[in-house]
């Protein structure tokens, strides 16, 4: 038998009004995607803290999506494209810290995309199994450097971080 | 922690129970989760006896969180958060995890279904045991209403409101009320006149004492939540006095100055500069078109104002604005039509003899401009053939993908017409001919019998290029007849472009103004394509008509009926829950920093001077987050979405990665089970 085959697993952060419906369209219609990902609800895509998906890495996940409604058409007017300019930012923190690009991802999913829900979260996992496991230290509370670093970080990009009036 | 928690696994009938071990899995959350007190599997969870099992132990077993594992929250979470409420637990002490939609519908695999799903139910335990007591607060309703758009389906929910005896703003930007249905002629499948069905109900509109009618007016600002919205709007100047002018029309017949009507008539007549767009127009007060107006242009003529025998034109008058309070809005803005010169193949706007579809429609009507002479842009001569194109700018992925619902059906009834008002001969050129309504299959084989020519393709081109005998003077159709599978060109003396139904073009604007979405189409959207189709997702703001979606005229007048219905509903029941899923700040971590108060869409934040902190309105506040997310101090929390909440969420899905990779567990125990 070949060797037993990389699985990783992923937390995904679901917008309640586009991309849960999305995740409950593709049931209802029996897509079937890998079951690497494990969703969580939030109500906006704009909700997601940059912490949360730290807090994931850290706890042992290889990969983190956040989704929401296409820009345009969030619950909320405009939330959305908060969550994208957090994203990137967040993106680049995470680069600074070593993690391979793919290893996170924004998708944009109506509450009609589950077909496109499902196709992006099969690319994901596979893209994130080719990458092998992430192996961050697991325990953030008992490793200050860490979250110092992390500190440090948002400290130098703190420009980046103002939202313009 | 010192919570219990029942957990609940549905079996769903076989639609989890035959993909994920239930049995299983509830074993395993009773032995291995911490603060599991109870965990049961049960067939239908959503049925009688399922909540009757959560209440008796909540009851008995005294039960302090409840998680259900079945299907999407979207469809059942209102059933068990009730369940936990009648047992007397408060109802957000309760949370799902999706085990159907997100598991046993998605998952091949029974074995891997089977970890998938003990990893949200662990996330699901986890969570809810932080979960805190939420109580919805209610509002009063204020029984106004705004309707916005004066089309027939802003008029069938206006006078639905009124007539059960609730007082309505009717808001429509044009000088009257009617929208496209005036500029018909008549009506499918049954060929009643359109203005003898709508003039009546117009002016019911105009006389009801319970409905404000402000036409040629715009929604400036909306400001407020379900029950209790402001409204500000802009009464756009009309330079002559509601209260003197009698409708007499002496003005208009003394204007010296005609201009083309490119809105009522589609450019196809004329009205004076001081106009009222149809004779039965609602309100019957006429408005001065500032931009032709000889007096706006050159400060001379007044003629008008010579001639108003009660005096009621005033030059000077401004816009005005009128603030009123309402408790529900109904958006009915209707359509926009596709420009048909965007396909140049097609000639419009460059051969004389193609006309659009609302065109045509204004020719066939009895006080149009040709009064109801089937003619050709000369305006005398009648033609001998006619081609009707249909799905001009629809189901055509290069304009929209959508059907467009009516144009079949104004197709067949502008065949008919032509046979009935000419002898000439009618080609309809169709991609596939739909005709799903009462009524609608038998007018199409009536068509069929009284002679109009079928002709199943797509036109590729209208030219007035002849190259063969029969051709000159002619505008060529050429189709592929797909039922014979032969090219065909046709001369025809007319073409009428079936044109495609477009959403308004400041849609999105509106969208946004009312706080509500638009498809990628720009079509409103609605709360639940099946079982939601006039609610939105922002609660008090209610669709109806064409905004929604293009839709026949039944389908319009039965969605303006349906969104009075609901308004009605809000309005008897006096008062509305506000849930309780909103942003709160500490004062006491609040720096000052104003981060928050620009990420705000709905103006729920803001600033206290005083005590230099921010304040959330929580009447306003809709409860996305997003502020939470970016409070640099965490003074803001996020009720039912706490970080802590979601920390807990994370790390029970990881539960069995972070046992594995050394991690700081959650409080799961993975000894093994006792036989």
């Amino acid at each position: 038998m070949a060797e037993e085959r990389f699985e990783p697993k992923i937390v995904a952060f679901l917008c309640n009004w586009c991309s849960y419906r999305a995740a409950d369209l593709a049931g209802t219609a029996r897509i079937k995607y890998q079951p690497n990902v494990r969703m969580i609800r939030v109500m906006c895509s704009g909700r997601v803290d940059p912490t949360f998906v730290l807090k994931a890495l850290a706890l042992g996940a290889d990969g983190v999506m956040i989704a929401g409604c296409h820009p345009g058409e969030c619950h909320y007017l405009e939330q959305n494209y908060k969550a994208m300019r957090r994203f990137s930012m967040l993106k680049h923190s995470l680069r600074a810290l070593g993690l391979e690009e793919d290893r996170v991802r924004l998708q944009w999913a109506s509450a009609a995309e589950g077909v496109q829900l499902a196709e992006a979260i099969n690319e994901m996992v596979d893209q994130v199994r080719a990458l092998g496991p992430l192996n961050w230290p697991g325990n953030w509370s008992e490793d200050g450097e860490v979250e110092a670093a992390i500190e440090r970080l948002a400290e130098e990009h703190a420009e980046a971080m103002e939202v313009p009036a | 922690m010192t919570e219990k928690v029942g957990v609940y696994i549905c079996h769903c009938g076989s639609n989890i129970a035959g993909v994920v071990d239930v049995e299983e899995v509830a074993k395993w959350a009773g032995e291995n989760l911490e603060g599991v007190a109870v965990s049961r599997e049960y067939k239908f969870m959503c049925s009688s006896l399922g909540q009757e099992l959560i209440e008796d132990d909540i009851k008995n077993e005294g039960l302090t969180r409840v998680v259900v594992a079945a299907c999407s929250p979207h469809l059942h979470e209102r059933t068990f958060r009730r369940a936990c409420a009648n047992a007397g637990l408060n109802p957000y002490l309760c949370h799902m995890a999706s085990i159907r939609e997100q598991v046993s519908w998605v998952v091949e695999d029974n074995e891997v279904a089977t970890e998938k799903a003990k990893a949200m139910i662990a996330g699901a335990v986890n969570r809810v045991q932080l979960h805190e007591e939420l109580e919805p607060s209610l509002v009063p309703v204020n029984p106004n209403t705004l309707v916005v758009g004066g089309g027939i389906a802003g008029i069938q929910a206006s006078l639905e409101l009124a007539d059960a005896g609730y007082p309505v703003y009717l808001v429509e930007r044009e000088p009257s009320i009617g929208g496209h249905m005036a500029q018909f002629d008549k009506t499918f499948p049954t060929l009643d006149c359109a203005a003898c069905i709508l003039t009546p109900k117009m002016s019911d509109v105009g006389a009801h004492p319970n409905i404000n009618l402000l036409s040629y007016s715009e929604v400036e600002e909306v400001s407020g939540y379900v029950g209790n919205f402001s409204v500000r709007i802009k009464k756009k100047a009309k330079y002559v006095d509601e209260e003197l002018c009698t409708g007499c029309g002496i003005c208009i017949e003394k204007c010296p100055k005609k201009v083309i009507d490119d809105v009522f008539e589609a450019g196809m007549g004329y009205r004076k500069s001081i106009y009222r767009p149809f004779p039965q127009a609602v309100p019957n007060i006429p408005v001065i078109d500032t931009v032709s107006c000889t007096y706006f242009e050159t400060g001379k003529c007044k003629a008008c104002e010579i001639f108003c025998p009660t005096e009621a034109i005033d030059f000077e008058q401004q816009d005005s604005y009128l603030d009123i309070d309402v408790g529900n809005i109904i958006l009915a803005t209707g359509y926009d039509l596709f420009d048909c010169k965007t396909i140049p193949q097609y000639g419009y706007g460059r051969l004389a003899n193609v006309f659009t579809s609302l065109e045509f429609e204004r020719m066939c009507n009895a006080s149009g401009p040709t009064e109801g002479k089937i003619v050709l842009r000369d305006g005398v001569t009648e033609p001998e053939s006619v081609a009707i194109i249909h799905c001009v700018g629809s189901r055509d992925e290069n304009y929209n993908r959508y059907c467009s619902a009516i144009c079949c059906m104004s197709s067949l009834k502008f065949g008919h017409l032509v046979v009935e008002k000419t002898d000439a001969e009618v080609f309809s050129c169709y991609i596939d001919m739909r005709t799903n309504q009462k009524g609608y299959e038998e007018f199409y084989e009536r068509l069929l019998e009284e002679g109009m020519n079928f002709v199943r393709g797509k036109v590729a081109e209208v030219t007035d290029a002849f190259r063969l005998p029969g051709e000159e003077g002619k505008l060529i159709v050429q189709v592929e007849d797909t039922l014979l599978g032969i090219q065909r060109r046709i001369p025809v003396d007319m073409v009428i472009l079936m044109a495609a139904l477009e959403p308004r073009a400041d849609a999105r604007e509106v969208g946004l103004q009312f706080g509500i979405a638009c498809s990628m189409e720009g079509w409103f959207t609605e709360r639940h394509p099946k079982l939601d189709p006039v609610a939105t997702m922002t609660d008090g703001i209610f669709i109806a008509g064409a905004a929604q979606g293009p839709k026949d005229i039944p389908a319009v007048v039965a969605q303006g009926a349906a969104a009075a219905a609901r308004v009605q509903g809000m309005i008897t029941k006096g008062t509305v829950e506000i849930e309780p899923v909103v942003a709160t700040i500490t004062e006491e971590m609040c720096s000052g920093c104003r981060i928050c108060n620009t990420l705000c869409p709905f103006n729920a934040i803001e600033y206290l001077e005083d005590k230099e902190v921010s304040y959330i309105n929580t009447a306003l506040c809709k409860g996305c987050g997003t502020c939470v997310a970016a409070c640099p101090a965490q003074a803001i929390s996020g009720a039912h979405y706490s970080n802590e909440q979601i920390f807990a969420e994370i790390e029970g899905l990881l539960y069995d990665v972070i046992s594995g990779n050394g991690a700081k567990a959650p409080q799961v125990e993975q000894e093994p089970v006792p036989a």
